[in-house]
């Protein structure tokens, strides 16, 4: 469904990506795992035309999506949510989830935002209050229901477990797994290697801007070197 | 979207209902409600009103989209010298056209006059903003601010030293089309405008770029067209004002439109609150009725203006309503509650 090729990607000077390739089938859950600085992020925002590439390309649903602007890619189903859970502070619940639907034009829209509650009842309770004032949790399940507030078939997701109390972390894990039972591909990016192997049928490890390693997500969760570097030596 | 947030939308024989009841009005209160007040008065409210189209216009580009600009002084000035220029160089052509003299046209064929001048400043002031945004808007930040305001200056040299507007001695004999009535219609287009927009699906999509603009971008809002658009729209509507301005004073000088200009109207937007429309409102009619207030120590003026901002940012750092509107229906639900209790 996803197929990079050589990826490239310089911010000036620094070379953060060196020819990364990838691949995500459709239906799987692909995890992204490294150490802070590996160059995770970096990939997922040229995935979704945030920022552009040096070289290589990105092959979507069989056409060439290098270089196209991110309204482009938003259209045609390849969605990401961001680092950090990053939502219109300023807007409420339901203007952030109602921007998330912003290029679409069909009637299904509202039974979406029902799902988006079935998905997160907390956010239905705070249907108004402005987003800056959500706790952290809360917000990040704001910023995940208004990425499928774009109806994506494949999500890219940076670190959504990021920052949250152990409890939190394993209700993000479920809602990714359930979020792929309904149909849609997920490239994952987590630090938490631990649960994104778990839910992850593939893997790659990125150090420094390359893939030193990729197989199916059970394989690398025991391989003794991903043990050490990034399970914690468990 | 529009299940969601039912963006008013009325059908048309309503709108045109409105309209013609708002023309009505205004032609009542330049008929008869006008001749008896006093002439100063009326030129202040006339300043004001003028004043209003440029606040809310700038509000579109520093409150709505978050791109913070020195330059509606320029885009003004080309608004007004533009169609200036239109009527004195085409305006007998056009009105003779019309079967009307030149020397007494008549309010109709003058008001005509004064539109196709106005449209075509406001096209020249929207196309000039399109070639400086798109540049421009991929800067962040303070160099938006700067190149804006070297944009304003730029402007105001080349008018200084363009001889078939006047030059440095400035432009006159320009022909005072526009009164009472042209001038509060145009600020009621020009909120009517400014209103549906930033309610629309538009508006949400440009109040995401200001919140947040990484995240606009996923969610697949196209963020450099939102800013140039707002841009130019905000200009096209500097240059209305300024056409206005130019027919009703019926001379134009460049010292006008320097960069104190551009910020006195930047003083307004941040008065009034970046992103309220009802703000920028109340604080341009403040603003211009304050200097004649405090006529008798008028030098002192922007001393006053720099006082009540530092107080205002100090008490109210989002504006006199911040992000929100005054809703006179509010007010009274908010009064009667009080009074029950
Ligand atoms: N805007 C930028 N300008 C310059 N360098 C950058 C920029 N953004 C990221 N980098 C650098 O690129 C490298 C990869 O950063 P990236 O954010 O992709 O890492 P990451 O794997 O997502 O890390 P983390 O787990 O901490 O989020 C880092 O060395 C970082 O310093
Ligand atoms: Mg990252």
């Amino acid at each position: 469904m996803l197929e990079v090729t050589n990826l490239d990607v310089r911010y000036g000077a620094i070379h953060a990506i060196r020819g990364v390739s990838l691949s995500v089938p459709e239906g799987m859950v692909v995890t992204l795992i490294g150490a802070n600085g590996a160059g995770k992020t970096t990939i997922l925002r040229t995935l979704s035309g945030l920022l552009r590439a040096t070289g290589g390309g990105v092959r979507f649903l069989g056409d060439e999506i290098t270089g196209l602007p991110s309204h482009q890619i938003v259209k045609r189903g390849l969605v990401h949510i961001p680092e950090g859970r990053i939502v219109f502070a300023n807007m409420s619940v339901l203007e952030n989830l109602e921007l998330g639907a912003y290029l679409r034009r069909d009637r299904e829209v509202k039974s979406d935002l029902e799902r988006v509650f079935v998905l997160f009842p907390r956010l239905k309770e705070r249907i108004h209050q402005s987003a800056g004032t959500l706790s952290g949790g809360e917000q990040q399940m704001l910023a995940i229901g208004r990425g499928l507030m774009s109806r994506p078939r494949f999500l890219l997701m940076d670190e959504p477990s990021l920052g949250l109390a152990p409890l939190l972390v394993q209700g993000i894990f479920e809602i990714v797994r359930e979020i792929h039972r309904q149909g849609t591909t997920i490239l994952l990016v987590e630090q938490n290697a631990h649960m994104a192997l778990q839910v992850a049928d593939f893997a790659y490890v990125l150090e420094s801007g390359h893939i030193v390693m990729s197989g199916p997500a059970a394989e690398i969760a025991q391989d003794p070197r991903v043990r050490d570097a990034y399970l914690g030596g468990a | 979207m529009s299940e969601l947030a039912p963006e008013r939308f009325l059908p048309l024989p309503t709108r045109l209902l409105r309209f013609g009841l708002g023309l009505a009005v205004i032609v009542l209160l330049q008929q008869f409600v006008l001749p008896g007040i006093n002439p100063y008065f009326a030129r202040i409210l006339i300043l004001a009103e003028i004043n209003v189209i440029l606040a809310v216009s700038l509000n579109l580009i520093n409150g709505f989209a978050g791109q913070f600009s020195l330059g509606h002084a320029g885009f003004m000035a080309i608004g007004g010298y533009v169609s200036a220029a239109f009527a004195v160089s085409a305006g007998p052509a056009v009105l003779a056209v019309l079967g009307a003299s030149p020397e007494a046209p008549g309010p109709a064929p003058s008001f005509i006059v004064l539109c196709l001048g106005l449209i075509l400043g406001a096209l020249v002031a929207a196309i000039t903003g399109l070639l400086i945004g798109i540049p421009t808007l991929r800067l962040k930040g303070d160099y938006l601010a700067i190149a804006t305001l070297g944009f304003g200056e730029i402007i105001r040299v080349v008018i200084q030293n363009t001889e078939a507007v006047g030059g440095a001695r400035g432009f006159i004999n320009i022909p005072t089309y526009a009164g009472f009535f042209a001038v509060t219609l145009f600020m009621v287009l020009t909120l009517a405008v400014h209103w549906n927009l930033v309610h629309s699906r538009h508006g949400r999509a440009l109040l995401a770029v200001r919140e947040d603009e990484i995240a606009a971008e996923a969610m697949g809002v196209p963020t450099t067209r939102y800013k140039v658009l707002a841009f130019s729209i905000g200009a096209a509507f500097a240059g209305v004002g300024g056409s206005l301005f130019a027919h009703y004073n019926g001379g134009l000088h460049p010292n006008t439109f320097t960069f104190l200009k551009s910020i006195e109207v930047v003083i307004m937007v941040v008065l009034g609150g970046m992103g309220s429309i009802t703000g920028s409102i109340l604080a341009a009619l403040l603003l211009t009725a304050m200097p004649e207030l405090l006529r008798p120590i008028k030098e002192y003026r922007m001393v006053i203006y720099s006082l009540l901002l530092i107080v205002l940012m100090i008490t109210r750092p989002q504006g006199i309503f911040g992000l929100g509107e005054f809703d006179p229906a509010r007010l009274l639900w908010w009064r009667r509650a009080r009074g029950a209790r």
